[in-house]
């Protein structure tokens, strides 16, 4: 490890940021805070994970849903202090790091199929650890 | 007018600061930054320090390089320079500078080689739109055009053409210190320095910014520190030995 990657590290532990590990096809809920004037307020995004993309603290996760009709991306630094919080909803069943085709399929061509074994397995997991 | 410092450049991250803004910085590493010579106005007319950095191995240096390290009684190092000092900066031969030279929040001016990028076109070299893609351009999308008008019968000296482009002297100025860690030797500097990963830089006040009041002055010196820690060592041993 070099000196960039833990000077890195070590702005990641002192950010204190902890997330669910997710991957490309996971459905996610990304809570962000939105200022407005003076008022802070969560928001909420959510969407299919269309990948990561692994950089230290530049690290980013790329976020696509379809809002009326029209597809939505956003790209969220992952260590961003912005990001109050990340949810997994539901884990994909899929094949690729980068899901980059979902941008050409509409409707049920669309659709990510659920990995429900894997689901199961980290619930029981978690129900072990609490 | 103060002496700089000679850094490596380790590489380019990103910090967020309160806002939650991304901030692009860029790590400087300070080892071994001895001075190794001084000049004077009296012997040579100006005054100047010249600077060490790196560790080289003993082994790699020749007769001259041996002699200089010995005299200034400093570790051998890779690379040597010089920065003119105004004569109240001066500093004796063998004081180590760290980066703690320079306060959080100053402007620097950071010197480097730029990444060299071989024959290089109009375009690329010089910002030069090209040609059309389309309407009859054959053969010359990426030239630089005309190089001057009828009758001159030669091409203006200086004109903008194709050449060899980068690994020139560059100077990035009034880039802002962010963090200093001083237990690394690390200098932590908001945007972008010239060169490569592993190259070397040279960090002096900013020449276009007035130089903040309490940085130290002539140097940020490491000597002082240990002097210090010395001194509160030898307190502390002479207290033991009264109570004994």
């Amino acid at each position: 490890m070099n000196f960039l990657q833990l000077f890195d590290k070590k702005n990641i532990e002192k950010s204190g940021k902890t997330f669910p590990t997710f991957k490309a096809g996971d459905t996610l809920k990304v809570h962000t805070k939105v200022v407005e004037g003076k008022n802070q307020r969560i928001q909420i995004f959510e969407g299919i994970c269309l990948g990561r993309k692994s950089r230290g603290m530049g690290s980013t996760f790329v976020v696509r849903k379809i809002a009326s009709g029209v597809g939505v991306e956003r790209i969220f630094p992952l260590y961003s202090e912005n990001i109050e919080q990340i949810e997994k909803v539901r884990i994909g069943k899929v094949r690729r790091a980068r899901l980059n085709y979902l941008r050409d399929l509409r409707g049920r061509k669309a659709r990510i199929v659920e990995d429900i074994k894997k689901a199961q397995k980290e619930r029981e997991e978690a129900k072990a650890t609490s | 007018m103060r002496c700089g410092l000679i850094a490596k450049k380790l590489g380019m991250t990103r910090v967020f600061d309160e806002d939650a803004r991304q901030i692009p910085v860029t790590l400087l590493k300070v080892e071994n930054c001895h001075v190794v010579r001084v000049r004077n106005q009296e012997k040579d007319g100006y005054t100047s320090v010249c600077l060490s950095g790196g560790i080289q191995k003993e082994s790699r240096l020749n007769k001259p390089e041996q002699g200089l390290y010995k005299k200034s009684n400093t570790t051998p190092a890779k690379k040597i320079a010089e920065f003119r000092v105004s004569e109240e900066c001066l500093l004796p031969v063998g004081a180590e500078l760290s980066v703690s030279h320079f306060i959080k929040g100053q402007c620097v001016d950071v010197s480097g080689t730029t990444q060299g990028k071989g024959f290089a076109g109009a375009m690329k070299r010089h910002n030069f739109g090209g040609l059309r893609a389309s309407h009859g351009i054959s053969l010359s999308h990426r030239s630089h055009g005309s190089t001057g008008q009828q009758g001159m019968s030669h091409v203006f000296k200086g004109k903008k053409m194709a050449g060899h482009m980068g690994n020139v002297r560059a100077t990035a100025q009034n880039l802002i210190v962010y963090d200093i860690l001083p237990e690394d030797n690390v200098l932590v500097i908001k945007g972008a320095i010239p060169g490569a990963k592993n190259g070397w830089v040279f960090v002096q006040d900013a020449e276009k910014k007035d130089v903040p009041k309490d940085v130290p002055m002539p140097a940020g010196l490491k000597e002082i520190k240990k002097a210090v820690s010395q001194e509160t060592k030898d307190a502390e041993a002479d207290v033991k030995g009264d109570a004994s």
